[in-house]
């Protein structure tokens, strides 16, 4: 078993997190619509109230707040379900907050088919709308000490910040000491001593799809497949070196995992890398096709739009074109959230 | 601080100069937005004339030209600006309806706040004086084209002014299509649920829009009791009396605060009447209409003169 299984679960770990970050920082107020507790914002609200403001299920609205309480010198941290931010209130994120390059942080949660809320609540094209936005940047946690750290890289920016945000029970895949860090990939594996050695396999994951990913590199490595692996976290911008120099150390194939439509994210994101920098290795996105999902545990999803670990195995078998003899008991364990956790307030 | 409202001119003959110069205006490139001109002539001449506390410019500034939108490395250039220094204790003034912008210069250089050969740059390639007013036009302290989202804007200033301790009121002005928004009606509930009585707002209903009379597009009425409903306080005056909306605008309601100025999109320019119902952009049909608009503004020249004459005695 691959040590990177032996993970710490950390329960909610945004909570106390927030609230200790957020002391020394009066500038920061947050914003929520009706869904404070499933944003894990409800402590911050009862300890900073006068700092809190209660929008209601009126997202425009919201939106056109935070750009005026931004041009007051405040810093507004929306929280609400990602799907809110962006799809209903679009024109007021783009004209309100994006075009005068408000420091406005939105904070989504229930990122892609991490909930089983079905197509209303499940944020899929989010990466693809907000890359389209001039001024927006984009960060995605994918553990909690990315959940921790991410507070401080978007504070640090002067323009909106749009963060996929993790809740409830959310691994620990990166040591505490170790930090979000802006616009530079996490080397989770490398094929050999330095991120230009060449490698059968490059794979760019993002999200809760490195967790996936993870399962799958140590049994790829075990069927002689050398392999580098990044873990992505800043989507926009999109000009990390590491990545590039990566993706030229590629000779047999590209392979990007992500929690979001196969359309305009992370696959997208290098596609266009690689086509600017000429490299012309296979790439394959793995992903949600050009697909809705549905109401479904998140086991049940990645297993169905084969976005799990295996997935990984069987798409490195296609484009190597060689049979890697691994099958799903090779494997690291999957880690099965319950779907009625006592860390989330309500079964979304 | 120095308070502007104190030295400008009559709004009433502010009024007459924004139709007049709008109407220069739309002759000299046939065409503009000159029924908002006639409707809100008063509005702005009250507002810039009487009741914002804005500070003082030494003298009327040009119109920056356009050098870059807001970004990473480029600072957001407020319109603002043309509104004086920012104080705590002054008023703030966003301006919604961006296509009023022409209206909306106008009455900056009735104020004393814009050079007028700023109209000379209206809707030229790399000048800030905007047809559609942007961020960075002259008057304008925010980003509102896209129509109903100055309102929002609004209450958040409001807010984090009210945060900081700041005295100073914020006003909105609105068109009335802008109430078949449903952002319109989000913003007031939160307006009135955070009892932002620092926020006045004062609507142009002229009760035309771009497709035609407003009761053919989707009636809005009874506003005013829509509004109390909500929460908020209202005044109805005509939009053309200038002590009227004076007063409505300066009364503190410990409410946000509506002001319906009804008002009439032909006021001023009767020949606009022969347009009726579709009054929303003027764009000549032909040299004869052209030139009946021509000695109409060539006789306004006449009797304003005779006016200020008459003013002098």
């Amino acid at each position: 078993m691959s040590p990177a299984r032996d993970v710490q679960i950390v329960t909610r770990p945004h909570v106390d997190n927030f609230i200790r970050w957020s002391a020394d920082k009066p500038e920061v107020v947050v914003l929520s619509a009706d869904l404070t507790n499933s944003c894990e914002v409800g402590k911050w609200r009862d300890t900073y109230p006068e700092r809190f403001f209660s929008m209601g299920m009126a997202e425009q609205n919201m939106l056109g707040f935070a750009g005026g309480l931004a041009r007051e010198g405040f810093e507004p941290w929306l929280h609400t379900f990602a799907v809110f931010l962006y799809r209903r209130p679009l024109d007021q994120l783009q004209m309100s907050i994006a075009y005068p390059n408000l420091r406005v942080r939105l904070v989504g949660f229930l990122p892609g088919i991490t909930t089983p809320g079905g197509v209303t609540h499940q944020a899929i094209d989010d990466i693809a709308v907000m890359r389209a936005i001039p001024n927006m940047t984009i960060l995605e946690t994918g553990d909690a000490t990315e959940v921790e750290s991410v507070l401080d890289i978007a504070h640090a920016i002067d323009g909106p910040v749009y963060i996929r945000m993790l809740r409830g029970e959310v691994p620990r895949l990166f040591p505490q000491d170790e930090p979000f860090t802006f616009n530079r990939a996490r080397v989770l594996s490398l094929a050999g001593s330095t991120i230009d050695d060449p490698a059968d396999l490059v794979v760019l994951t993002s999200g809760i799809l490195t967790e996936e990913a993870l399962r799958a590199v140590p049994a790829l490595q075990s069927a002689g497949v050398t392999v580098t692996h990044l873990h992505v976290s800043t989507l926009k911008p999109f000009t990390d070196p590491t990545i590039t120099r990566a993706l030229q150390a590629a000779t047999g194939a590209i392979v990007t995992m992500e929690n979001h439509l196969i359309i305009g994210g992370l696959g997208s994101a290098v596609a266009e890398t690689m086509a600017e920098a000429g490299i012309s290795t296979p790439l394959h996105r793995i992903g949600l096709p050009d697909t809705y999902a549905h109401g479904a545990s998140q086991a049940h999803l990645l297993a169905e739009y084969h976005l799990d670990a295996f997935s990984l195995v069987e798409t490195a078998q296609t484009v190597l074109q060689r049979d890697l003899a691994i099958d799903a008991t090779d494997l690291a364990p999957v880690r099965i959230a319950a779907a009625h956790s006592s860390a989330k307030v309500e079964a979304l | 601080m120095t308070l502007y409202a104190e030295s400008v001119p009559d709004p009433q003959a502010m009024a007459a100069g924004v139709r007049r110069r709008v109407l220069a205006h739309v002759l000299a490139n046939n065409g503009g937005y000159l029924s908002q001109a006639c409707s809100a002539a008063e509005l702005l001449a009250v507002l810039y004339g009487r009741v914002l506390r804005l500070s003082a410019l030494d003298a009327p500034m040009h119109p920056p030209a356009f050098e870059s939108v807001p970004g990473p490395d480029s600072p957001r250039v407020s319109g603002g600006v043309f509104h004086g220094e920012p104080s705590p204790v002054g008023d703030r003034f966003i301006v919604s309806p961006a296509h009023y912008a022409l209206v909306v210069y106008a009455a900056l250089i009735e104020a004393g706040r814009l050079d007028e050969a700023a109209l000379d740059q209206f809707n030229k390639d790399g000048s800030t004086v905007e047809m559609i007013g942007a961020e960075h036009s002259p008057g304008f302290e925010t980003t509102t084209g896209s129509l109903a989202q100055a309102l929002s804007t609004a209450g958040g200033i409001a807010l984090g002014r009210r945060l900081k301790d700041e005295t100073g009121r914020t006003f909105v002005f609105m068109s009335d299509g802008e109430f078949q928004e449903g952002q319109t009606w989000e913003a007031i509930q939160a307006l009135v649920y955070y009892r932002l009585d620092s926020v006045r707002v004062i609507v142009d209903v002229n009760r035309a829009q771009c497709d035609g009379p407003m009761d053919s597009v989707m009636t809005i009425e009874p506003l005013a009791t829509k509004l109390k409903a909500f929460g908020a306080s209202v005044d109805s005056v005509d939009g053309h009396d200038i002590a009227a909306l004076t007063r409505a605008l300066e009364r503190s309601t410990g409410r946000p605060h509506f002001v319906l100025a009804y008002t009439d999109p032909t006021r001023g320019v009767p020949l606009l009447n022969e347009r009726r119902p579709v009054l929303h952009y003027l764009r000549f049909t032909g040299d004869d209409e052209r030139s009946r608009y021509q000695d109409y503004y060539d006789e306004l020249l006449t009797v304003g003169a005779d006016a200020t004459q008459g003013a002098g005695r």
